[in-house]
């Protein structure tokens, strides 16, 4: 793997990497890829993907309010709350 | 002692639930010390639930551990990771209410690889110690179930562990402490509450010192779900019954040790076999195993980002530099090379080559284990191919080495297949497992053959 594309996939996951993670990574990807290149081998033309491994179909819903978490237990697990919100950080 | 003999001395009150459970916590503390078989002990959930105890439950005052990704009320559910540090849910997942509703009490959240990413349980999140093996404590218990696996053998009163598996994490560690281990047909038992880590992948599962008691939590943890769209609503098939075994021609390529042991169990227990061959599993099935794993991993994993729920800090700068920070900060390496693996393989110019190829290739694994089933009705190998390692030699062992340990494991778990791996003997006194894969909602054969061991 490049180093150019390591960073900039580890940007998209929102992830900082050091120079050295970098080096590691990019060598440790590299092998790593090159073994799963193995499935080039295998010839899946006509072959539809398994996305799930038993088929199944989509599930619905009837769309109507029912019970669900209190705004006290939905908030109960952060800090960064205020009047019955999430806090988050700035987005502009 | 069985769970049904504990049940009928709770009810006949020879068995005081009070008292037992007390007596368990002590143990399970004291086992921990030297251990780590657990990342919270829920005492005062524990003695709540002892005190009023549900009498006619099936699963009255019975200890349950629960792996650290299944969501307990109130108890602090972090999958093994920093980033879900003081995590407590505000639910119980399905099968943990299930348990309860039986009146389990549950005893705590076993360590694991953090979010299940590892087969040895040494990839534990940060601040997180490694479970050491029952029987060697320089070695391994396996994974990322492996503290389930380690309190299951070393428990000497009733107890089952919840556990968890995505390509492997039931058997793999069952194999490596000698206890038995089912991970049951995909969306047989509800994820919900369950931590994901690869959603097409990840069953819930059981661990216990004998098959009978596995036969009966899965008879209480089964069954449809609203809450998982992927929950099955299909009953298991009702035939027991087992006339053709095929053992795995490309799984006897292991460690001789371990082969012979597998060979010389299946003949003194007089079962017979023929050779069948799974040449694509064995040949493309970690490769695919761990495109689609990482994949969807990547995707789940981008919901933490110190919002919400779990680790968080003061708000300070853009949200892009926040979520980076946190995630940097609590995420452990393995995690991080997976979500930077997996969000390449989804990546745009290669999400061809390596996602959707995986995807396909899946189902021409799925098709072999389908052919063999039309002439089988259980497949047999050995579990895992060597015996667990110690723990200074798995850190020598590159990413890739590592991963290429879920061989045998990781095309039942690819095709969403129930197996069961149970102990077959010894090798310089560590458990070797045997493991039976059966086609989907065939539970019962499995558990009618585990049953003899």
């Amino acid at each position: 793997m490049k180093k150019e594309i390591l960073e900039n996939v580890a940007k998209n996951a929102r992830l900082k990497l050091t120079e050295k993670e970098i080096k590691e990574f990019t060598l440790e990807l590299e092998e790593v890829l090159k073994s799963f290149s193995i499935l080039d081998k295998i010839d899946t033309k006509n072959v539809e993907p398994s996305f799930q491994p038993l088929e199944i179909k989509n599930v619905f819903r009837e769309d109507i309010i029912k019970k669900s978490l209190s705004q006290e237990e939905a908030l109960s697990n952060t800090k960064n709350k205020k009047d019955g919100y999430f806090k988050g950080p700035k987005a502009i | 002692m069985i769970i049904k003999e504990f049940v009928e001395n709770v009810r006949s009150g020879k068995i005081d639930v009070v008292k037992n459970t007390k007596e368990v916590l002590e143990k399970i503390k004291k086992i921990n010390k030297d251990n780590n078989y657990f990342n919270v002990i829920s005492e005062e959930l524990a003695l709540e639930q002892a005190k009023k105890v549900n009498k006619k439950g099936k699963l009255a005052g019975l200890p349950i551990s629960i792996k650290d990704c299944i969501c307990v009320k109130g108890v602090e559910s972090t999958a093994g990771s920093k980033i879900l540090k003081n995590y407590k849910p505000v639910f119980n997942a399905t099968a943990v209410q299930r348990l309860v509703d039986e009146g389990a009490i549950l005893i705590g959240k076993t360590s694991q690889d953090e979010f299940g990413f590892g087969s040895f349980s040494t990839n534990v999140g940060l601040d997180f110690k490694t479970p050491l093996n029952p029987f060697d404590k320089e070695r391994v218990c396996g994974g990322s179930s492996g503290g389930s696996a380690g309190i299951t053998q070393k428990a000497d009163f009733p107890h089952v562990s919840l556990s968890e598996s995505t390509g492997g994490s039931i058997v793999n560690p069952a194999s490596f402490c000698g206890v038995a281990g089912l991970c049951p047909t995909y969306g047989l038992v509800s994820r919900y509450g369950l931590i994901d880590y690869a959603n097409s992948l990840d069953k819930i599962g059981i661990m216990s010192k004998n098959v009978e008691d596995i036969e009966l939590i899965l008879d209480v943890i089964k069954g449809h779900d609203k809450m998982d769209s992927t929950s099955l609503n299909k009953e298991l098939n009702k035939d027991s019954s087992v006339k053709k075994i095929g053992l795995i021609k490309e799984s006897l390529d292991v460690d001789k040790e371990v082969k012979d042991i597998i060979l010389n169990k299946l003949k003194e227990m007089n079962i017979k076999y023929e050779l069948v061959s799974l040449p694509l599993n064995a040949k493309y099935g970690v490769p695919c195993y761990y495109i689609i794993a990482m994949a969807e991993a990547s995707t789940n994993l981008a919901k933490y980002c110190g919002m919400r729920y779990g680790a968080e800090e003061e708000l300070k700068g853009s949200f892009d530099e926040y979520f980076s920070n946190i995630r940097t900060k609590y995420f452990g390496k393995e995690a991080k090379r997976r979500i930077i693996l997996g969000t390449f393989a989804r990546t745009a110019g290669y999400r061809d080559q390596y996602y959707l190829k995986a995807f396909k290739v899946r189902t021409l694994l799925i098709e072999e284990y389908k052919k063999a089933f039309e002439k089988y009705d259980l497949l047999v190998s050995p579990t895992m191919p060597i015996i667990a390692p110690k723990i200074k030699d798995v850190e020598k062992l590159t990413p890739i080495q590592n991963y290429m340990m879920d061989t045998l494991t990781v095309g039942a778990n690819l095709a969403g297949l129930p197996h069961l791996s149970v102990n077959a003997g010894f090798v310089k006194k560590m458990p070797v497992g045997i493991m039976f894969t059966a086609n989907y909602l065939n539970e019962k054969k499995l558990i009618e053959k585990g049953k003899k061991f």
